[in-house]
């Protein structure tokens, strides 16, 4: 297994998440890719920090070799099952809550 | 101040985002609660990715831009904090999003 393999399965796992287990349907939902594009373009320059300084480096054998801002595409199907999975999780738990009368 | 590079990047995330919590009454930090329980999860799914990768060699870390401090598995506390300080940056942005757009309902 490389990183682009399981960056599909990352990006799989988090559309499961989202869909199925947890049934928060953020990817049918305006407020989440506008989210999502903002955090995007802050990943571009953060992760483009870290990868092109060079504080984080990877095996060439073990990515698919695309680049973009200096990061491995590889980076932006990681970064996007986080958020994903994130917000899933936040917005699933904000729904128990407020069933309990709490916010 | 070099080995502290990573982590000032993480830092510049956190103080970047603050303005959110106030300005816009995000909320988020105030339901820490919830942002813990949230928070913690993924932690340990990433954090466990983290590990697979830098176990395989898949990437590694330059340790002239860290602290110093590894946690078991080889795994920098830089790394940790990016897991706690990039979902909340995430969560951050999308309450801002649900702050001005209080239309655009989810769940």
């Amino acid at each position: 297994m490389n990183y682009t393999l399981t960056a599909g399965l990352g990006v799989l796992l988090a559309i499961l998440i989202d869909c199925l287990a947890l049934r928060t349907m953020l990817l049918r939902r305006k407020a989440f890719w506008v989210a999502y594009a903002i955090v995007l373009f802050f990943q571009l320059i953060v992760n483009g920090l870290l990868t092109g300084l060079e504080i984080v480096r990877y095996d060439p054998d073990r990515i698919l070799g695309l680049r973009l801002v200096y990061a491995p595409v590889e980076d932006i199907a990681f970064g996007f099952a986080m958020v994903l999975i994130t917000l899933s999780l936040w917005v699933r738990l904000g729904a128990a809550g407020e069933r309990r009368g709490r916010r | 101040m070099r080995h502290a590079t990573y982590l000032l990047i993480l830092l510049a995330c956190v103080i970047g985002t603050l303005p959110l919590e106030f300005v816009l009454h995000t909320r988020v930090y105030a339901r820490w609660p919830r942002l813990l329980a949230t928070l913690v999860p993924v932690a340990v799914l990433f954090g466990a990715w983290d590990l697979w990768a830098i176990r395989t060699d898949t990437w590694w870390y330059d340790p002239g831009y860290l602290l110093g401090v590894t946690l078991p598995g080889r795994l920098p506390l830089e790394e940790l904090l990016f897991f706690l300080v990039i979902p909340t940056c995430a969560i951050l942005t999308l309450e801002a999003v649900r702050a001005r757009k209080p239309h655009w309902t989810i769940s």
